[in-house]
């Protein structure tokens, strides 16, 4: 049974505008210059390719169900339980849980054990219950088993990956391919399809290994951290998006307004956006979800399951977050319509009598989005960073919720641990870092294709 | 005579592969000891990359390709940089065309001109700032004790100008390359300056490469001219012979294209036209019906001061004009900058508010009426703008632009009319039907700017303000668009309020002129009249200015 | 000029009323007194009687903008509103829900801020404007492609990385200097050495490209050629022109943050133990009391709007060509 939770919904909102954009684009040639541009350069092309395996994680993440209950019987019952269909591809990375702590590819636990043997009492290291299970001396196998599942992990990968290369080819045969215009640059395809060929390897390699041990170890509960950093990227990827998607509407609107209409109205919109932007952000995101937290106190009946609830601070961290970031876009906004309203085609069009919404949207709006866009892809990374900041402070994501935040909060113990346990901080920092890394790439790239300000 | 400069085999380039552009192609010219060398040339000619070349100060993305540079018989282009440091502001000095952007904002006049004393003379700070003292006093900025310590922006742009001249003059070069030097100024300062630059190089015995589109300028200045076209010099005399008898095709063109008193009635040479040059239908005879009356318009601005922002005092841009237009004719504003013309033009149809004075449209009082009450004579009064970059909004086709228009005020009945009225307009102001689905940034200048004519022509206007419309751009351009304005005003009976600085256009163009001077008209009538035998002061400081063929 | 600063100041005074009533609404329409009384005393069965204490106890036990009870003045006086909102203006913070006087642990807890916030943005500044002017200098060099290719990474990565592994690899694997702590007088200086040097590599890949991008915006502009034209060597045209006015944003880019310092960092301070008031509004926020969160966003708001002033007033002072009226 399908269950739309709020972010969800949102989120499905995202992918229509996004939709809706690309087609805009494509039909709007200097939009489609411009986005041509950031495609050839080497950073753009690698990053929207990356970036869209993070997205793909994401979505598939928010496709959410609740799992049917294996029972007997003509009743079908359904669990309470909210699954996604990327934990129903995730398998075992979800279902086989350890009991405790465990290092990367480890066959036992990480701290030992008193065992009643008949020799006494002695401490061991457990055998883990599923990783590595599958060998009769792990000591002597793990090594061979790891190499075997890796090359044949990277061989599956490579394989797929000749196939699409193999697709992509015929069909631009078939269809015939367009001579480049002149004057354009080429888009770096041998880059793009290395990039995917690493992806599709990575993919490849651990699907091999996920079955038979813990890539990045277990956490203190026994949970695989490989699947609770990727279940994180949902997480990061929502907070750097919707957050974006609330504030746009405000921004833009107030943001072109008052800079056109200037005068009282100006007057209004700066002071709205003064007051908002002098209180300082952390506080205020701390005033209103620990407001929020009364408030869910209060009324804890009301929402059915901890995932919804969980759900609702997500989108609630992203309207208070989109509440104190969009003041920067505002004020953006605002400076750049002043300066166009002095454009003589706004006289010309005022000399007609044109009306003042009709200015804001055909001449102003289409003149600012380049500055919309920058901003927009430039967040991105900044609001990912913040999640984690804000869920250490503990005024982030619910506890409960898989996020890199939450990952870190908890790997600061860990490391005072002896020895160290030091998976989880790494875990967290590949993904957080590869996935703020490729926004940034993506957002130079954006900003020099767009700003009209860097030469080209 | 011996040579001081010369430039042989020439050819710069822009980026590298296939984006390589070729801006200068085998330039070859040299400048005796002494003498002025004028290198003439419309925008892009490749002018100023040559003057750049000299000093070897191309952007990065350009790059010397091959030829030779020598100063004195050594070739500059093999010089170490090191020494080539010692060339620039000390042998050569330089002076660009904006003089607002070439000064350092937060250096004072004072330190900005002993730089190359201490450089290149080895003066102390002490001895470098009496020096500078000096020169200040030698280009004629009065006051130099006050202004030695003032910043660049305190200063009006013909002061700036001179400050330039005298950092550039400091080290006493050789030559001085003065890239439009005068360009961005008014008229009276351009003549001043121009004459500082003659008695200075006279006195200091230097060189003179002098870059320039304006043939007058370069004839006032030039013992030599060299005409560039498309990045290669196409004519090379001395200034004598070619101001009396150009040769090369190009030149002539570039003569016939200049519109002046003795034109009238003719059309002006632009570039294509089988009809240039000859008599034009002798226009129909404005009437002596007044289409706009202007009585005692004056728009103050409010100077606001203190804690409560409380206006304090007025700007008066405009101060009590009175004038009107009657139909059919072109009206000429003609003042320098600041004198409130185009702020006149605007307040006319009602895009700046009018502070009090009546404007009288057909008898209607439009001067204080409702942006409703405006409504019905927005399609009567129309503008043209002066910068085709700036009046096109780059994020809209051009049949959407035009259309714009025709939609708010409802002249086409339907989408099929509109287009249809559209393509018409194109074909008039010299475009294809086609273009109307490109976007203004594939267009040249002059082409937006007859895009700008056609957005205004399509509400059936009366009156047009047509606010400086040919000054950004190059002659032969001017002349193509001064031509069709001409031709629409024949064609449609259309009146004209031009507003411009440029006193050979308004000989050409105008029936009746008024001559703006700090917000009042300080003499108007008609314009043979008053070009022939002006009455007032200003107007003959302002003609007398003017330099001429 | 000082009409314009007394124009400025008279406008913070509607700013702070609307942060003031924002507040208010934030901690008491949206969530009642009881609500949070309930929270504290944890417990669902807490009975009415202790929820009433725990009110009377901490001020709360009050209608929230007008008491008909009182007489006269006191009707508006005598609420929450007023206790709690408006007595913020005179810069009475009052009691923290624990019981203690918020105004005298301000006092106490901004000097170790100011200890980390201090050092970290002077060092950080020289830092960052020297090697972003050395990228400036090789502009277009492979030295400069690395040096940005190299920001983007630093930048990438989440300040509690550095924190983490800095405190790792320094404080537990080396054992130079202690994790976390404070001290009194120079004894403090060993604890502070670590969160200095981790706050100004946290910095270094933002505040460098920036910077390089303000001097090169500036390298492209008319002056420099002209500087160039005098036969000025690089370095010359580089420090006393380019950097000059590229200083202009760079320093009211500081001024701006200057007042929030006393502020100090939240996460530095409560990663390393320092007592400041960055690890004060954390404990506060965990504790969840929001008397102190209220008092810091009231004193946050108050430093930036200052900083607002000290920025348009350093305008002034840097860039010649700026007069305000």
């Amino acid at each position: 049974m399908w269950v739309v939770l709020l972010t969800d919904f949102f989120l499905y909102l995202l992918l229509a505008g996004v939709a809706l954009y690309v087609g805009f684009v494509l039909r709007t040639p200097h939009l489609r210059h411009a986005w041509r541009s950031v495609m050839t350069r080497r950073g753009g092309a690698v990053s929207v390719v990356a970036l869209g395996f993070f997205a793909a994680i994401a979505i598939l993440d928010s496709l959410h169900f609740h799992p049917r209950l294996e029972q007997p019987g003509a009743q079908v019952e359904y669990s309470n339980e909210i699954l996604s269909v990327f934990d129903v591809l995730a398998g075992p990375l979800r279902t086989q849980v350890e009991r405790t702590y465990s290092a990367p590819f480890a066959y036992h636990a990480h701290s030992k054990e008193t065992r009643e043997t008949p020799q006494g009492r002695i401490r061991v290291y457990p055998r883990l219950e599923y990783a590595g299970a599958h060998l009769a001396d792990p000591e002597q196998e793990r090594g061979w088993d790891i190499t075997v599942r890796v090359l044949r992990g990277a061989l599956l990968g490579a394989g797929v990956w000749g196939l699409l290369l193999l697709g992509v080819r015929l069909t631009r045969r078939l269809r015939g391919a367009r001579p480049r215009a002149e004057g354009e640059a080429a888009i770096p395809w041998r880059s793009v399809a290395v990039t995917v060929l690493l992806i599709l390897m990575l993919i490849g390699i651990v699907t091999q290994l996920a079955g038979a041990y813990h890539v990045f170890g277990t956490d203190k509960v026994g949970e695989d951290v490989l699947y609770q950093t990727l279940k994180s990227i949902r997480t990061g990827v929502l907070i750097g998006t919707l957050t974006t998607l609330i504030m746009l509407p405000f921004a833009i609107a107030l943001g072109i307004t008052a800079g056109y209409y200037r005068g009282w109205v100006d007057d209004v919109i700066q002071y709205i956006y003064i007051t908002l932007n002098s209180i300082p952000g952390v506080l205020l995101i701390a005033a209103a979800i620990l407001s929020l937290h009364v408030y869910l106190n209060a009324h804890a009946d009301e929402y059915a399951s901890l995932a919804e609830r969980a759900d609702l601070r997500l989108l609630f961290l992203c309207m208070i977050l989109g509440l104190t970031s969009w003041t920067g876009l505002c004020r953006l906004l605002r400076g750049e319509s002043l300066k166009l309203r002095e454009h003589e085609y706004i006289q010309a069009a005022v000399a007609f009598g044109v009306s003042g919404p009709r200015i804001l949207m055909r001449h102003i709006l289409p003149n600012v989005m380049h500055i919309v866009l920058i901003t927009v892809v430039l967040d991105f990374s900044g609001l990912v960073l913040a999640e984690a900041v804000l869920s250490y402070v503990d005024i982030g994501v619910d506890p409960s919720m898989n996020s890199w935040g939450n990952m870190i909060n908890s790997a600061r113990l860990e490391m005072s641990r002896e020895p160290p346990v030091w998976w989880s901080l790494t875990a967290s920092f590949v993904f957080m870092f590869a996935l703020v890394l490729f926004a940034n790439l993506l957002s130079d790239a954006v900003r020099d294709a767009f700003d009209p300000r860097v030469k080209r | 005579m011996s040579m001081l400069l010369e430039v042989k085999n020439l050819q710069v380039a822009f980026g590298t592969g296939p984006a390589r552009e070729v801006a200068v192609e085998d330039v070859s010219f040299s400048i005796p000891k002494q003498g002025t060398f004028a290198l003439l040339g419309e925008s892009g000619s490749g002018k100023s990359v040559t003057a750049l070349s000299v000093m070897r100060l191309l952007s990065e993305a350009a790059r010397i390709e091959t030829g030779e540079i020598r100063l004195n018989g050594q070739d500059l282009l093999e010089l170490p940089e090191v020494q080539m440091r010692g060339i620039r502001g000390g042998t050569i000095g330089m002076i660009f065309q904006e003089p607002m952007m070439s000064l350092n904002p937060v250096m004072t006049v004072g330190q900005q001109i002993c730089e190359p004393l201490r450089r290149h003379r080895g003066l102390s700070r002490k001895a470098s700032m009496a020096r500078a003292l000096e020169l200040l006093d030698a280009v004629r900025v009065p006051e130099p004790q006050r202004r030695i310590d003032e910043y660049p922006h305190q200063l009006s742009g013909g002061m700036k100008q001179r400050v330039m001249i005298a950092g550039a003059l400091a080290a006493e070069p050789e030559l001085l390359i003065a890239d439009e030097p005068t360009t961005a100024l008014d008229v009276t300062i351009q003549a001043q300056v121009l004459e500082l630059l003659r008695e200075l190089q006279r006195d200091l015995g230097m060189a003179m490469l002098f870059i320039t589109h304006d043939l007058a300028v370069a004839k006032s200045m030039a013992d030599a001219v060299a005409i560039m076209q498309h990045g290669r010099i196409v004519e090379a005399e001395s200034a004598e012979a070619f101001f009396e008898n150009p040769r090369h095709e190009y030149s002539r063109n570039l003569f016939a294209a200049l519109p002046n008193i003795s034109k009238r009635g003719l059309r002006l040479h632009g570039n294509g036209s089988d009809s240039d040059g000859q008599a034009v239908e002798p226009a129909s005879r404005p009437s002596t019906e007044p289409l706009l009356e202007v009585e005692d318009l004056r728009i103050h601005f409010p100077i606001r001061r203190g804690v409560f922002r409380r206006v304090v005092g007025h700007v008066r841009a405009v101060d009590g004009l009175s004038f009107t237009l009657r139909e059919g004719e072109t009206f000429a504003l003609v003042g320098e900058s600041g004198c409130g013309k185009t702020t006149t033009g605007k307040s006319l149809i009602r895009l700046l508010p009018v502070t009090q004075g009546s404007v009288h449209y057909r008898g209607h009082d439009l001067s204080h009426c409702s942006a409703h009450e405006m409504a019905p004579f927005r399609s009567e009064l129309q503008i043209v703008f002066q910068d085709p970059f700036s009046s096109l909004n780059p994020r809209m086709v051009i049949g959407d632009i035009i259309a714009e228009g025709m939609q708010v005020l409802g002249v086409a009945q339907d989408t099929a009319e509109r287009r249809e009225r559209i393509e018409e307009l194109l074909l008039q102001v010299g475009l294809k039907p086609e273009h109307q689905t490109r976007y203004p940034h594939e267009f040249s200048g002059g082409q937006r700017q007859r895009i700008a004519i056609a957005r205004a022509l399509a509400v059936n206007p009366r009156l047009i303000v047509c606010d400086e419309p040919t000054s950004a751009l190059d002659v032969t351009i001017q002349a193509q668009i001064l031509n069709l304005l001409q031709d629409l005003q024949d064609r449609h009976g259309l009146t004209y309020l031009f507003i411009t600085h440029n006193i050979a256009v308004v000989s050409w163009m105008a029936h009746r002129i008024a001559v703006m001077h700090e917000g009042r008209i300080v003499e108007q009538g008609d314009t043979v009249e008053i070009l022939q035998n002006p009455q007032h002061e200003y107007t003959r400081t302002l003609l007398s200015a003017v330099p001429r063929l | 000029m000082i009409a314009y600063i007394i124009r400025r100041a008279l406008y913070a005074i509607p700013i702070l009323i609307g942060v003031n009533l924002l507040t208010f609404m934030l901690f008491f329409v949206v969530n009642s007194p009881e609500e949070v009384a309930r929270l504290h005393l944890g417990d669902k069965y807490t009975t009415q009687e202790q929820v009433e204490a725990w009110k009377q106890e901490h001020g709360y036990d009050k209608p929230l903008l007008y008491n008909p009870e009182a007489a006269g003045l006191d009707s508006l006086t005598d609420t929450i509103f007023y206790t709690k909102s408006v007595r913020l203006f005179v810069f009475d913070f009052g009691n923290s829900d624990s019981g203690r006087n918020i105004g005298h642990d301000i006092r106490q807890r901004m000097w170790p801020s100011l200890a980390i916030a201090v050092p970290s943005l002077i060092l950080g500044l020289l830092l960052n404007a020297t090697l972003a002017l050395m990228l400036a200098f090789f502009r277009a060099s492979y030295l400069d492609v690395g040096g940005v290719v190299l920001c983007v990474i630093l930048m990438s990565i989440s300040s509690l990385f550095y924190i983490i592994g800095g405190q790792y690899l320094v404080g537990k694997l080396l054992q130079l200097v202690p994790i976390s702590g404070y001290d009194t007088g120079f004894e403090a200086a060993k604890f502070l050495i670590l969160p200095v040097i981790i706050s100004v590599i946290y910095g270094i890949g933002s505040g460098t490209r920036w910077y390089r991008t303000l001097f090169l915006e500036e390298i492209s502009k008319d002056y420099v050629r002209t500087a160039r034209a005098k036969g000025l060597s690089e370095q010359w045209v580089l420090f006393r022109h380019v950097l000059r006015n590229a200083l202009i944003p760079i320093l009211t880019g500081v001024v701006v943050i200057l007042p929030l310092l006393f502020m100090g960092s939240l996460i530095t301070e409560s990663f390393f133990g320092i007592p400041g008031l960055g690890s004060y509004t954390i404990d506060a926020i965990q504790r969840q009391d929001f008397s102190i969160v209220r008092a810091m966003v009231f004193l946050g708001t108050v430093l930036y709007i200052l900083g607002l002033l000290l920025t348009d007033i350093s305008y002034t002072l840097a860039d010649p060509r700026i007069r305000l009226r």
